[in-house]
């Protein structure tokens, strides 16, 4: 899950992690108030889950409080496009007025998970400011990278080994090594999948603040973390996704026309793979899940017909205590309720798998059954192009 | 010993493993020992049931926020292998799983998988047992469904599984692609391996680069996700493509760089393995350049 700067920002400093002074603001008077609140040069900054807001002109400099509402009224309302928030782009609703910094050096951290190693892994370079795929790819070496023994947590002298390996000396590496402790405390504390500051600046005073800050975090742990869930951004998801997860169904919406309902995330990106393959475009990942219930069906159906490119649809369950008449049952049920017009091509596995042809057969609907995965492609795929 | 077994997902498939001829022995749900549940004694903690019953496996169906817990009692009581089905257990609470495992010698399946079965022999886990026949294929796999998809083809065609292990779809797991290989490469039943990935994470180039040093028998994969779009989480906690890397089209090139016969389409795994088997070929593990010996110029030029 992902959250907005301004929340990230204040959820560090929960922790002590040093960040800009600054408050949200939804309209350009609550911007220039924020301003005069702060006083001197401002930095009005888009709030959206996207990356690279400054390239797209989401992010402006204001020497008054009459010029950061000016500014804040061109970027409030903007349809932000970034690198990252691909050619649609994102309409932009908040913006966070911070006071701004003399910078004298920007530096970059990171906190993840290291898959490979099964270990956080803390990532720290003099590079900052910089995409960190970028440096990644051009300069490796400027990269230092510190495993973190998750019962031990982050011993100090780790910290402090990253400091200095960042060319830090006296107060300043007391205070890098401080601002990584709170960080990583952070970072464990609310199950983050990501603890990104880039840029972390020393500024021309000698403070290290969090210029930039993103966290995200892990889904399977939100359970345990209400607090952050409440952070959860609504218009920054699409509407059908939003509706899917009310109904406990893995979807993602794509492009294409073939939309596929499938049990199993696995066999749900191996029917994508196999539509594609055959000469079409999926319209969805949609994985119901082991259950498959009749409200699940339903529900998945009415997000599937709810998308204008689906032209056809291809179930492909593959059923291991599910039985395939009480399938079947869902479905007929499904499509009778929302009156789909569109072909469903169904290829199901399992118990019972012929009265659950038969009953697909026998029910008068635009069923299409299929035997395999290829020969079920292949038809909705078909369907789809003389739709 | 089914760990949550007094629990409706628990019960189901306890007996569907009893049925299929697994010595199920115990159940443990804390507060619950005592009972007598579908004619399995239960107990309060894993050590009793190992105390009272010798249970050396267990198979958790504890739900994700007390899962990583049931899964360091277990080990803590010295069994030997666990299989957790749960799904959605906290990233960071594997982490500690896996850290505090380093100092026992349980081996640990999943979390988020179907489990394991042995054909003939025995099933720990969810898979339906009925589309299984025994064997000489090994079969790895991240999914579920999307391995009994080739079970379903293998079977079809005649072939038959030594063991399908489901390793899981989280990003962190307690027995990887390269454990499985060199455990099936040791398995004497095992002929030929089909290697079922997906996107997120380097496990399967890791397995590739092993499968080319030390593995033997001929391996077959596929990689679900080839058009999964990058930054999303595909159902899978551990299917997300991150910062460019952990694409199918990578994974697919290092395994084949590995000679591991790769097919692009699900439909063709069982063909697949069908044909290597029938080739009777056996690989010669590809030794690392500075170790490989001048060939003389006279000897005759093997094939394959």
């Amino acid at each position: 899950m992902k959250i907005h700067e301004y929340q990230a920002k204040a959820i560090l400093s929960e922790f002590g992690v040093p960040v800009p002074r600054g408050r949200v603001a939804a309209t350009p008077a609550e911007a220039g108030a924020v301003a005069r609140e702060l006083g001197g040069r401002v930095v009005v900054k888009a709030q959206i889950h996207a990356g690279g807001r400054g390239k797209g002109g989401g992010v402006k400099l204001a020497g008054s409080p009459e010029e950061a509402e000016r500014v804040a009224g061109q970027i409030l309302g903007m349809l932000l496009r970034t690198p990252q928030t691909g050619p649609e782009g994102r309409r932009v609703l908040r913006v966070l007025v911070e006071e701004a910094m003399d910078i004298r050096q920007e530096f970059y951290l990171g906190i993840l998970v290291d898959r490979h190693a099964g270990l956080p892994v803390i990532m720290a370079s003099a590079a900052g400011g910089m995409e960190i795929e970028e440096v990644a790819r051009t300069q490796p070496a400027a990269i230092l990278k510190a495993h973190v023994a998750p019962a031990t947590g982050l011993q100090p002298f780790l910290a402090r080994k990253l400091a200095f390996g960042l060319g830090l000396s006296g107060d300043q590496v007391k205070g890098m090594a401080d601002f990584l402790a709170r960080l990583y405390r952070a970072f464990e504390a609310k199950d983050c999948s990501l603890a990104e500051v880039n840029p972390l600046v020393l500024t021309a005073d000698g403070r290290l603040l969090a210029l930039d800050a993103k966290l995200a975090f892990d889904d399977n742990a939100l359970y345990r973390h209400p607090d952050i869930l409440a952070l959860r951004d609504l218009n920054e998801e699409s509407p059908l996704e939003v509706e899917a997860s009310k109904h406990r169904l893995n979807y993602i919406k794509l492009d294409g026309n073939v939309g596929c309902m499938v049990n199993g995330a696995g066999l749900a990106m191996a029917t994508m793979d196999i539509i594609k393959l055959a000469g079409g475009e999926p319209a969805n990942f949609l994985d119901v899940g082991g259950g498959a219930s009749a409200e699940q069906i339903e529900a998945a159906f009415r997000i599937l017909v709810a998308d204008p490119n689906v032209k056809a649809v291809l179930i492909n369950i593959f059923g291991g205590i599910l039985r395939c008449d009480r399938l079947a049952e869902g479905v007929i049920r499904a499509v009778r309720t929302l009156e789909v017009k569109l072909p469903i091509v169904i290829r199901m596995e399992g118990t019972n798998v012929e009265l659950g042809q038969r009953m697909l057969a026998e029910s008068g609907l635009n069923f299409l059954p299929a035997a395999g995965m290829k020969d079920a492609a292949r038809k909705a795929v078909r369907a789809a192009q003389v739709a | 010993m089914v760990q949550g077994l007094t629990g409706r997902e628990g019960t189901f498939h306890a007996l569907a493993c009893r049925d299929y001829g697994t010595q199920v022995v115990a159940g443990v749900t804390p507060g619950k020992g005592g009972l007598l549940h579908e004619g399995i004694p239960v107990f309060n903690t894993v050590t009793a049931a190992v105390a009272e019953e010798a249970a050396n496996t267990s198979l958790i169906f504890v739900p994700p926020a007390a899962a990583a817990d049931a899964i360091l009692e277990a080990a803590d009581a010295g069994i030997a292998l666990v299989v957790c089905v749960t799904e959605g257990i906290p990233i960071l609470d594997m982490l500690r799983v896996g850290q505090a495992l380093r100092s026992h010698t349980t081996r640990l399946i999943g979390p988020n998988c179907p489990g394991v079965i042995s054909p003939g022999q025995a099933k720990v886990g969810i898979m339906p047992a009925r589309i299984h026949r025994p064997g000489p294929v090994g079969v790895i796999s991240r999914s579920g469904t999307l391995t009994y998809e080739a079970v379903g083809q293998l079977t079809a065609l005649g072939i038959g599984q030594s063991t399908c292990l489901g390793i899981g779809g989280d990003p962190i797991i307690g027995t990887s692609f390269v454990d499985a290989v060199r455990l099936f490469e040791a398995d004497e039943q095992t002929e030929a391996i089909l290697m079922i990935g997906e996107i997120g994470g380097s496990a399967e180039e890791e397995a590739a680069a092993v499968i080319r040093r030390e593995v033997t028998k001929p391996v077959v994969g596929f990689i679900c996700g080839q058009t999964a779009p990058p930054g999303r989480r595909m159902g899978h906690a551990g299917a997300i493509i991150s910062g460019g890397t952990g694409t199918a089209e990578a994974k697919m090139a290092a395994m084949r760089r590995a000679g591991i016969a790769v097919v692009k389409s699900p439909a063709d795994m069982g063909q697949a393995v069908a044909r290597v088997l029938a080739r009777g070929k056996t690989r010669r593990p590809q030794l690392p350049a500075r170790v490989r010996r001048p060939r003389p110029a006279k000897s005759p030029r093997r094939k394959g």
